[in-house]
């Protein structure tokens, strides 16, 4: 069970962000995660969903506004806290970015290695893990040997691995069938429980609704907050665009 | 310490394939300046040791015989009464073709040349003489003699080694400024080439100093790498070099070999090469981290 002594996980205050002199990407961004809860975010493709993301896992610092992360404003935070702060921060990016010339095994034990855990302590839980998502038997092979499918749950096995505080997820379920997805969910929940933040951006809505969790709607650069759907009405169409 | 496992591919870049043998080089050319100046400055030691505290009193032959050991006997007894000196002995017929030999060989024709009077004199480095005083004295004993004590030689001579140890140093510090700007240009074409890599890593939580220790145990396996291919090619040059004077025979060399601590020095050449670039690259990839998020 992870204690969180934060306040907060995550809050954003009229946070914006424009790339050089272009129009803002997102606007006016306020909302707070507490410890322990479960989001979804969707919204259009080009809504900003990825964008919102990187802000929240220090890919990217807003072009105004404020950001704190585990109650830590990270305009005034010393560059050298980062690490630490993003070690407690797990990322499934849409992309994957899994190392090419890593083993599966290697990926996912990153976390581990970069926090100087021991190795014998490393082999356990990566071996452990990547059995849970089913690749005991495609441990040593390398990324661009393995299906997207396949990728997808390493670079999930290499989010959850180091028990984050916060799990970002950019459409982790986009390469998997049905059953892999929810049982990949199943895991994301789990760890919720367990007491991490969940944020899973996604444009499948037959998850959303299956779980029921509150969700962060973007359109537009702009962020709504919808506390759970009442039964009965469907989600918003941000799927079709 | 070299980084056994490393999780960005450095192994793979083009530069990991030409850097050690630019290091290899570097080292080669650093050794025999080295190498070269220790001698030098070896012998001209060996040189000024064997010249200082002596002089040569040189007097043109006359037609008589008698005339010249009358003159040679009166500035023997004029030098060996003087303070300061310790020996002065006349150096006969033999002695002066000997030293002529190395240039101009031997056989009777050498022999047949006037060849001039010479005293060799031993002098006391502790006492000063004065040459000016001395000299005239001399002169009266014996018209036209003079006294050589190698001063002016010794000068340039000097002057010669210290310019070429000033010249060592200059392409040792040179060789240096070469190597460091190579891995500074070496680690940041892998920085370029690596972003996506380093970029993960940082997302995932790794300090700077863990992607940094990376890159210079890398550049440190690649400089230890040259060193020793540098190492060992200099040391054949040099040992050539030194079969080489053992088969000239004849002229007077002086001995070029290196003392165990000379080579002992020659030998932390590549160590402190490896180091060099192990620290540069150190140093490059912490300074462009510094400007990433």
């Amino acid at each position: 069970m992870i204690i969180d002594d934060t306040d907060c996980v995550v809050r954003f205050e009229n946070v914006g962000l424009r790339y050089g002199l272009g129009a803002e990407v997102v606007q006016d961004i306020t909302f707070t995660l507490n410890p322990g809860s479960f989001h979804f975010l969707v919204g259009p493709s080009g809504a900003g969903k990825s964008t919102l993301l990187k802000l929240m896992y220090l890919a990217l610092k807003p072009s105004r506004g404020l950001i704190t992360l585990f109650d830590r404003d990270i305009a005034t935070t010393p560059r050298n806290d980062l690490p630490g702060l993003r070690r407690r921060v797990g990322v499934v990016f849409q992309e994957f970015r899994l190392l090419k010339h890593l083993s599966a095994f290697d990926n996912v034990a990153l976390p581990l290695r970069v926090a100087r855990i021991r190795e014998d302590e490393v082999r356990k839980h990566v071996e452990e893990l990547l059995s849970w998502v089913g690749l005991k038997d495609h441990m040593h092979a390398r990324p661009p040997t393995m299906s997207g499918g396949q990728q997808q749950r390493v670079a999930i096995a290499r989010a959850v691995i180091a028990r984050p505080r916060l799990i970002l997820a950019d459409e982790p379920t986009g390469n998997v069938d049905d059953a892999m997805a929810l049982r990949l969910l199943h895991l994301f929940e789990e760890l919720n429980k367990l007491g991490s933040t969940i944020v899973i951006a996604t444009h499948n809505e037959s998850l959303v609704k299956r779980l029921g969790h509150p969700i962060l709607k973007l359109e537009r650069g702009h962020l709504e907050i919808i506390e759970g759907l009442p039964s009965g009405i469907g989600l918003p169409a941000w799927d079709m665009a | 310490m070299i980084f056994r496992r490393t999780d960005l591919p450095l192994d793979r870049d083009a530069v990991s394939r030409f850097l050690p043998w630019l290091v290899a080089f570097m080292v080669y050319l650093s050794m025999l300046s080295l190498a070269g100046t220790m001698l030098l400055s070896d012998l001209a030691g060996h040189w000024k040791q064997g010249a200082s505290g002596s002089l040569t009193v040189q007097m043109a032959p006359t037609e008589d015989a008698k005339e010249d050991t009358r003159r040679t006997r009166a500035v023997l007894s004029i030098l060996r009464a003087t303070h300061g000196v310790i020996r002065a002995e006349a150096m006969d017929h033999v002695q002066i073709l000997a030293l002529l030999e190395p240039w101009l060989g031997p056989g009777e024709s050498v022999s047949n040349l006037p060849l001039p009077l010479l005293i060799e004199v031993k002098v006391s480095p502790k006492v000063p003489l004065n040459l000016e005083h001395l000299t005239q004295r001399i002169g009266v004993a014996a018209p036209g003699a003079t006294i050589d004590d190698h001063g002016i030689w010794l000068e340039r001579l000097v002057r010669l080694v210290r310019t070429v140890e000033a010249l060592a140093i200059g392409i040792l510090m040179l060789i240096a400024f070469v190597t460091v700007l190579t891995v500074v240009f070496a680690t940041r074409t892998g920085l370029a080439i690596h972003h996506e890599v380093i970029e993960v890593l940082h997302l995932i939580g790794a300090q700077d100093s863990y992607i940094a220790r990376q890159f210079a145990g890398h550049a440190l396996g690649l400089g230890l790498r040259g060193g020793f291919i540098g190492l060992v090619l200099a040391s054949l040059t040099m040992i050539a070099i030194s079969v080489l004077r053992e088969q000239v025979t004849g002229l007077r060399l002086p001995d070029i070999s290196l003392s165990p601590v000379q080579w002992a020095a020659v030998a932390a050449l590549p160590l402190v090469v490896a180091v060099i670039a192990m620290v540069s690259a150190r140093m490059t990839v912490t300074r462009s981290l510094a400007r990433m998020l």
